[in-house]
């Protein structure tokens, strides 16, 4: 397939800062979550959750539960198990260096004969209300037989003890290696320089605003189920709940998610809850419903990131790199999550080119069970662990051969594309020195040194860090993720349907769940049919309304917004013939803009609305030759990923007497090709950048080492970033269109998170003059460095 | 929440008669702690009882040279009040430290100090300047009320009415934010009184406690520098996720310092 041509696009509407139509509903508390569902003879469900890390299940005593007022059914794993449902898939299949398929630990919709981590369902009450079903839930008795535990990768990995998983002895799911690590020994061999890092990448937990949530009725008569749920694939979700589970059949199964308030990825995966509550909605003939509390949320929403890495480069005496050798070790948690298998290894080690030109690399990744909850895709996934280990060691090198962080990134810069890296992905296009220029105009980076000074002056450490990232997005080419082992195809559909009036429906596969789709899908059409953007309404989340999609995760919405444009000129080509036969001219005469029709062979003029009425009386028309009715679908699959860049400089004042960083200069420029929306898109980067400050210095997810308990089971010990503990940040863009789809959207969803992290560890590691310090660089941490600094 | 019964008097009395009825109730005032603990299910009381209806223990009033401050005032109130701005601005700073904005806005002083968290901002205010606890029943000094952690020395039955401080305006309330919750990591209000220094220390252990061996190098003249070689009791420190026990107490006399320097101020 050839790609379009692409511009940086700017109508009317479509390239402009236009307010978020969906904003008048949320933020008056008229948005309409799953929670706020209540169908007729309504029950709740309530799970019973394993309070050990790990442990055999004896035996699960329901009867006092069930003797308990307004309860209706308890299910157990045996339920599970008698109807036969399989165990939940991992979407991709990775097979480890020796050519052998990872290893699948089983992870039923609730739990058999072991749990594997603290919140994994074990049962569900269905009772009258809420509190009733929770009441009940407590008086299930469950027997356990506490194991031994392992939450660190590094130990499950050591420690031969703890064996999680029966058929999976070392816990290993695979081993797993890409690159050519020959190529990077002999470079290593000659190199002038090498250096070389470990470190962590924190494990983070989503905490979206929305809990997760589902309301499941069964209409037996017809066999029909409908499951309302808070996803961001609802309509994806379709043929995977039928056609795995068999829950109901595909044309019989209403998948609907309403407003979706945020996801961050924790939304896009599949979990034993949900399906367990269709389920349970199956077995007692009532709509089931279930709203996560935010404890459950904690303990049991795919959680992100947790790696432990050693990563070497090598140079050239110019400070040139000529290789990069990565050794990672991924917690994957205590099972294999739906995009468990790719986050660490497709979504990771393929990106550790960054934006530099590295004639070798190999990377191996050891993916490691744990007794804790399985991590998967969280906003960046993959991406923003690649770019932590790039950007950090290429600072240690910088400081090793003395050179200025700008400098040697600027030396090592990709200049031509598309470039073809060593792990896989081919760049669309960039303009990296640009965006660094950009971004230390921005920052004043000349003016750094004198900042310093002054700071100094008042007893502050002053430090400044760069950062540059790459990422893919725009997921994806179905053909390329195929090749690497994905399980489905991930095009998007738009269907535009015109009525009478010439108000417009933009139907999409995609799902907002904070992103602005409502406006941003609008805004193409607006501009492509010249019709002001109240006339036009985005539906999406109904598989009642919708036919196809793959939903909204990985900064993919160009996908869907490239299918729009696609039906909306599918509808402007229809309405040429339309109005060709209403002035009497030739096709070919007929041309379309501003929302007119006109023609070279007439002055006559016909509007879009005008042609749409003509569309559906369709008064003597030749309906032979043009069918009545104004509908137009697309299914868009781009040649390509996208590849959105950028910089990031960060600059933090650091108290040595507490440790306390203040981050006091954030400035960001990034490509994301054509901006759809200049207000949206920054408030993606502010939303970003923030959740990658957030894990540089505050987000941590911490276990028990004895017990593998979630210690930071609340907003009281998980540290969450908050307005007032940030800067503004300056923001600009500096845009090359992709030619991977005929918006030459690159997308933006992600980039802050990806490349925030870096940025603010180089910043305090350039304050503190340290090699390294681990995220979340927590006060006490750096306190001791400044005492170390201060008594050496 | 496990079920209860909600009980809303509007006299002190009826809330006192009410309690004695009822031995498994709880009070609720602006329910900032209590609600996030009977969401978790951490309690089952039968009978909840709120205060919120009762007049006589809202406002604030000056009486022989004290501010008396109603139970049910809550942190924005006391925050904004011209009254506590005028005469006791550290505890105006303090009240408007506490959390956010909502829940500055629902919780009252009565609630923090009968709660008495370990991380509390109030607690150290009141241990500082020598204040005195309000109840039902009698008045408790502050050095005897705060017992431990999550402890006082309120009995069955008791309901705090008011606190009443003496007036000072140089004392001054320093907090070292845990970067989770905000409360304190280590919070240390310094207060210079006719009588001598107070310092109480928060956050940094089981519960709020003065540091007299920095009371008394400040009365010896001392400046917040010297503080930084005064002994601390290590047995009043506790560690946790966000900072080991040697960490707060290095904090505590940096706080202690800060604090010191912003008397006055
Ligand atoms: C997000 C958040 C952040 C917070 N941050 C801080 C902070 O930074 N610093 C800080 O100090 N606090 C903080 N708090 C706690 C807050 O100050 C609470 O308001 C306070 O601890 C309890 O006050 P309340 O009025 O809400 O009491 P409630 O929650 O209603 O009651 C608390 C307890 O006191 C008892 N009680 C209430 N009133 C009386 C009375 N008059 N007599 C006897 N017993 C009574 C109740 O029975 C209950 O046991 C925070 C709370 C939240 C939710």
């Amino acid at each position: 397939m050839t790609p379009e041509a692409p511009a940086i696009m700017a109508g009317t509407s479509f390239g402009r800062s236009v307010g978020r139509v969906e904003d008048a509903r949320l933020v008056r508390g008229k948005g309409r979550y799953v929670d706020d569902i209540i169908l007729p003879d309504q029950s709740y469900a309530a799970f019973v959750r394993s309070p050990y890390a790990h442990a055999r299940l004896a035996s699960i005593d329901t009867a006092d539960a069930l003797g308990r007022p307004g309860v209706i059914r308890i299910v157990t794993g045996a339920d599970v198990a008698a109807a036969g449902l399989p165990p939940l898939p991992c979407g991709w299949m990775i097979h480890s260096t020796d050519g052998a398929p990872m290893k699948m630990g089983v992870r039923p919709m609730l739990a058999q004969d072991v749990v594997r981590y603290v919140g994994e369902p074990v049962a569900i009450v269905v009772a009258d209300t809420r509190d009733l079903a929770r009441d009940a839930a407590e008086a299930v008795l469950v027997d356990y037989e506490e194991l031994d535990v392992t939450a660190d990768c590094a130990d499950a990995l050591r420690d031969t003890t703890v064996q999680i998983h029966a058929d999976i002895p070392g816990n290993r799911a695979f081993d797993w290696d890409i690159g050519n690590a020959a190529a990077v020994t002999d470079a290593f061999a000659s190199a002038a320089h090498v250096v070389s890092l470990t470190l962590r990448n924190n494990r983070l937990i989503p905490n979206a605003i929305e809990p997760r949530a589902a309301n499941a009725v069964w209409n037996a008569v017809d066999e029909q189920l409908t499951l309302y749920m808070a996803h961001q694939n609802p309509i994806g979700m379709r043929a995977f709940i039928a056609g795995y589970y068999g829950l109901a059949a595909e044309h019989k199964l209403r998948i609907v998610s309403p407003d979706v308030g945020g996801g961050f990825g924790s939304k896009a995966h599949n979990y034993p809850e949900e399906l367990a509550i269709a389920f349970a909605a199956k077995l007692v003939d009532r709509p089931v419903k279930w709203t996560a509390e935010r404890t459950e949320s904690f303990l049991t929403d795919a959680h992100g990131r947790d790696h432990l890495t050693t990563a070497e480069l090598a140079l050239d005496s110019d400070g040139r790199f000529l290789a990069l050798r990565v050794d990672t070790l991924a917690n994957i948690g205590a099972y294999l999550s739906s995009s468990g298998a790719l986050v660490p290894t497709y979504m990771y080690a393929t990106m550790l080119s960054g934006q530099y030109v590295i004639p070798a690399i190999h990377c191996r990744v050891r993916a490691i069970y744990t007794n804790t909850c399985p991590v998967d895709a969280y906003r960046g996934a993959g991406r923003p662990e690649a770019a932590y280990v790039v950007e950090r060691i290429v600072n240690v090198a910088a400081e090793r051969i003395g050179l200025d962080q700008a400098e040697i990134r600027r030396r090592n810069f990709i200049t031509d594309f598309p470039y073809q890296t060593p792990v896989v992905y081919e760049y669309d296009s960039g303009d990296y020195t640009r965006s660094l220029n950009e971004a230390l105009a921005l920052a004043d980076y000349a003016g750094f040194p004198a900042r310093q000074v002054e700071a100094a002056a008042r007893g502050r450490l002053r430090g400044i860090g760069i950062a540059a990232y790459v990422e893919a997005c725009g997921i994806g080419p179905s053909a390329k993720l195929a090749a690497l082992g994905g399980g489905a195809g991930m095009w998007e559909s738009a269907e535009v349907r015109v009525h009478p009036m010439g108000t417009v429906e933009v139907l999409t596969g995609a799902h907002s769940h904070g992103q602005g789709h409502q406006t941003t899908f609008a805004q193409v059409a607006a501009d492509r049919f010249g019709v002001p953007i109240e006339k036009i309404s985005v539906v999406q989340g109904d598989t009642d309304r919708i036919q196809a999609g793959t939903g909204t995760y990985g900064s993919r919405a160009s996908v869907g917004m490239s299918a729009t444009l696609r039906a909306c000129d599918s509808i402007i080509a229809k309405g040429k013939a339309i109005v060709a036969h209403l002035i009497d001219v030739d096709l070919e005469t007929v041309a379309f803009s501003d929302g007119i029709f006109s023609s070279s062979a007439t002055n006559r003029t016909v509007a879009f609305a005008e042609m749409a009425y003509a569309a559906h009386t369709a008064a003597g028309f030749p309906t032979d030759q043009i069918e009545p009715g104004l509908v137009a679908t697309s299914f868009f699959d781009p040649p390509n990923f996208t590849y959105p860049s950028g910089v990031y400089v960060c600059e933090v004042e650091i108290d040595p007497e507490t440790g306390t960083t203040d981050v006091v200069a954030f400035s960001a420029a990034d490509d994301f090709g054509t901006v759809a929306n200049p207000m949206i898109v920054e408030g993606q980067v502010h939303g970003g950048v923030t959740q990658g400050i957030g894990q540089a210095l505050w987000e941590n997810a911490r276990h028990d080492p004895d017990t593998a308990q979630l210690l930071t089971a609340s907003f009281m010990d998980y540290g969450m970033p908050r307005a007032v503990s940030l800067p503004n940040y300056k923001l600009v863009f500096t845009p090359t269109p992709s030619p991977s789809n005929p918006l030459g959207m690159k997308g933006c969803g992600e980039a802050g998170a990806i490349g925030a992290p870096p940025a603010v560890i180089n910043a305090i590691c350039n304050a503190l003059g340290v090699t390294h310090i681990d995220m979340p660089a927590a006060p006490e941490t750096i306190w001791r460095l400044c005492q170390a600094r201060m008594s050496s | 929440m496990y079920a209860f019964d909600y009980l809303r008097p509007d006299r002190i009395e009826d809330a006192s008669a009410l309690l004695a009825e009822h031995p498994e109730a709880s009070l609720l005032a602006g329910g900032q702690t209590m609600l996030p603990v009977l969401r978790a299910r951490l309690a089952a009381p039968s009978h909840v009882i709120s205060l919120g209806g009762i007049a006589a223990l809202k406002g604030v009033t000056l009486a022989d040279e004290r501010l008396v401050i109603g139970a049910a005032q809550t942190h924005a109130q006391v925050a904004s009040d011209p009254q506590v701005l005028a005469l006791l601005p550290s505890v105006a700073a303090l009240a408007g430290g506490i959390g956010d904005v909502q829940v500055r806005h629902r919780g009252t002083i009565g609630g923090s100090v009968a709660n008495n968290d370990p991380a509390a901002c109030y607690p150290a205010a009141l241990l500082a300047l020598g204040a005195r606890i309000i109840t039902t029943q009698r008045v408790i000094e502050a050095d005897a009320f705060f017992t431990g952690m999550f402890a006082t020395a309120l009995k069955a039955g008791e309901i705090i009415t008011a606190v009443s401080f003496p007036r000072c305006d140089r004392a001054h309330y320093e907090k070292f934010r845990n970067p989770a919750s905000r409360f304190a990591l280590v919070g240390v209000c310094v207060a210079s009184l006719p009588e001598g220094s107070r310092i109480a220390v928060t956050g940094a252990g089981f519960g709020v406690f003065r540091w007299h061996a920095g009371e008394a190098c400040l009365d010896a003249g001392g400046t917040g520098n010297d503080l930084a070689d005064v002994p601390l009791d290590a047995d009043c420190f506790t560690g946790d996720l966000h900072g080991s026990a040697d960490y707060r107490m290095h904090m505590t006399r940096i706080i202690a310092a800060r604090a010191f320097a912003a008397l006055g101020r």
